[in-house]
């Protein structure tokens, strides 16, 4: 992929630290030394991705899977308030994200699926539908393109949300809503979409 | 001459226009169309909505979160800003703005304006769930001028109405085994926190010893839980300095104590023009005022906190259903006394039900809830003020829809399939819940057999 040009500026990163990503801000940061045209929104985006898996891994695995799965001592439950339950995975993944979307327009992210349970997060867009089914055809890659929506350019980069522990497939495989019920540890269930506005 | 007298005319006409934009009291020269039922009260209060001269929908929008934030985000909203900043939904947006309130519910628009305050056609949810029935073929047929029917969907608040909560309560009877609402229970929190106050007697009243105090008086205040609790005449009465008497406290000292109950009244078509809080501060709503049927002899009767539970005496029983019927004139209010809700009351009353049991205008439209689950500026409050259970003064706030009343009200008593049902019933609303419901909202069922 071509490198593009930079568009989000030091102080853009600033903000984004934010949030509380500090690996995130920590590899932007030194990569704004070594290269000092800045850094490429593929740069940007991957060190989003890598904070938003890693999180996303520790609380499937340490929390959901651990809590709810192993030791059944609390349920993970979409009505979590009403069942005193976990928020699930995908919720807290898109809770983080609608916080961080009432503090910036510089990002945005979701996590989508090619068998979504909730019919809102299949793809949308047709950058979406190429790259889920890209990241789905080929394990270990990543799709990155650019589209306009709203009349705003965007980098847009697609990364494999993988099932990390055994409750990730099965609490898809027996939900009533599911389209896909075959499900195991390793596969791609979805993609994560990060999209950064590109210039003026 | 003539170009004198278009001068001279154009200055007038300029100079009164201009001063009526300045003099306050002059504001409804600018209203340009009749206001909504949820705003009128305070449409000469500009300012509460258009927050700055030239702010546009962003200001706009900062006016409707202000007073309407809080309770979106106890309710859950099914459909938050947040959904639709995501660029990805940028084409829904297009054909929807719904990042703003004002995309549906524009004011000053009443004769355009449906349920709700939706100026919108009736069939808006086509604008994105056009192809609904390929994910529920229950839906095939309906047509979506019915999707927010009582009992289906509502846009913001689905907290009754989701689709495992249709389910979870699906086998629940009619009547629950122990029907009762919650007892209020804020004096005993207090104690608890801050010990036991000594009750006061006649001896500590502590009015001025100049002013002639009834003994009736005397005898209402003693029987209040402001004398259980160590609060004297001076507590109400007295003000800024200590030698200050102020003959009919208002509002602002009931609020020293009672912020909750000041906070949520402010928040209802009661008490809503006391909230507006610019250079222009209104009058207190009077019947006269709105838009209901009301009784002739009340028409002018200023609403404060005194209105309904009268002054030393701070009746519960009164203000719970006599204060309200002494204003209200619609078929709902009149066909209350006739009820089993009124009856259940009146066997409480009379000590022949167990205590709760009896259903009072206020038991449906003044919930008691707990600290947490009312809708407080300060959602963060003490740990004391989230366990207390106390009186929702909002009236408006659970009323419409009125699926909004069926798990902070009717589950206190009822089972889900009936309540769903009662309250699509138009006809059982009117005579008060006189009968059985004579409609049938299939929600549950659809829900149950996928």
């Amino acid at each position: 992929m071509k490198q593009l040009k930079p568009v989000t500026t030091i102080s853009g990163m600033m903000k984004a630290t934010t949030f509380g990503l500090t690996v995130a801000s920590g590899m932007i940061l030194s990569g704004c030394e070594s290269e000092p045209e800045g850094i490429s929104p593929q740069q940007f985006t991957d060190a989003l991705h890598k904070v938003m898996e890693s999180d996303r891994a520790v609380y499937t695995k340490q929390v959901v899977n651990r809590l709810a799965k192993d030791e059944k001592v609390i349920k993970a439950s979409e009505h979590f308030m009403d069942e005193k339950a976990l928020p699930l995975p995908a919720q807290m993944f898109r809770f983080g994200a609608e916080m961080v979307a009432s503090k910036t327009d510089e990002f945005s992210y979701s996590l989508q699926s090619l068998w979504p349970i909730n019919k809102q997060n299949a793809p949308v867009t047709e950058v979406e539908k190429t790259g889920l089914k890209f990241i789905s055809d080929n394990p270990g890659e990543n799709y990155y393109s650019e589209e306009e929506l709203g009349g705003q350019k965007y980098f847009t980069a697609v990364y494999p949300d993988i099932a990390v522990a055994p409750v990730c497939a099965s609490c898809h495989n027996e939900h009533k809503d599911t389209p896909r019920s075959d499900f195991k540890v390793g596969d791609v269930m979805g993609g994560v979409v990060i999209r950064v506005p590109l210039g003026s | 001459m003539k170009w004198l007298s278009w001068g001279g005319v154009s200055i007038l006409l300029s100079v009164f226009w201009g001063w009526s934009l300045f003099a306050k009291d002059q504001n409804a020269r600018y209203l340009i169309g009749e206001t909504t039922d949820g705003h009128h009260q305070i449409e000469l209060a500009c300012n509460s909505c258009h927050v700055a001269p030239f702010g546009g929908v962003e200001l706009i929008q900062e006016a409707c979160t202000s007073c309407h934030g809080a309770e979106l985000a106890l309710a859950e909203d099914s459909h938050p800003k947040s959904k639709f900043t995501d660029p990805r939904n940028a084409a829904r947006v297009d054909l929807l703005d719904a990042r703003y309130c004002a995309t549906c519910h524009i004011e000053h628009r009443k004769d355009e304006t449906h349920a709700m305050g939706v100026t919108l056609p009736e069939d808006f949810c086509f604008y994105c769930h056009e192809d609904i029935a390929e994910e529920r073929p229950t839906h095939e047929n309906v047509p979506f001028t019915d999707c927010l029917n009582s009992g289906c969907h509502n846009y913001h608040d689905n907290k009754a109405l989701y689709e495992d909560f249709l389910v979870k309560h699906a086998d629940q009877p009619a009547l629950g085994v122990n029907p009762h609402q919650p007892a209020r229970n804020l004096l005993e929190q207090v104690i608890a926190e801050q010990g036991f106050v000594e009750p006061m007697t006649q001896a500590g009243a502590d009015h001025p010893a100049s002013l002639d105090v009834s003994s009736a008086i005397l005898d209402d205040w003693l029987q209040t839980a402001h004398a259980q609790a160590g609060i004297s005449c001076q507590g109400c009465h007295q003000g800024k300095d200590a030698d200050d008497w102020v003959e009919k406290p208002g509002l602002s000292a009931c609020q020293t104590c009672h912020q909750m109950e000041a906070e949520t009244f402010m928040q209802g078509k009661h008490g809503m023009r006391l909230a507006v809080s610019d250079e222009l501060p209104l009058s207190p709503m009077t019947p006269a005022m709105g838009r209901l049927p009301f009784k002739l002899e009340s028409i002018d009767t200023e609403l404060s906190c005194t209105t309904c539970h009268g002054a030393h005496r701070f009746d519960a029983q009164k203000a719970a259903v006599e204060s309200c019927l002494g204003c209200h004139n619609d078929e709902h209010s009149l066909n209350y006394q006739a009820s089993p809700h009124a009856l259940l009351h009146e066997l409480e009353v009379a000590g022949q039900g167990n205590p709760g049991t009896g259903v009072t205008c206020a038991t449906c439209h003044m919930p008691r809830l707990e600290g947490a689950r009312l809708q407080r500026s300060k959602p963060e409050g003490s740990e004391l003020e989230a366990k207390a259970v106390q009186v929702m003064h909002n009236q408006n706030d659970n009323l419409r829809p009125n699926e909004k009343m069926i798990r902070s009200v009717c589950m206190d008593c009822h089972g889900f399939p009936f309540v769903l049902d009662a309250l699509a019933d138009p006809e059982l609303i009117r005579s008060n819940f006189n009968g059985q419901p004579s409609v049938h909202v299939k929600s549950i069922e659809w829900a149950t057999e996928r």
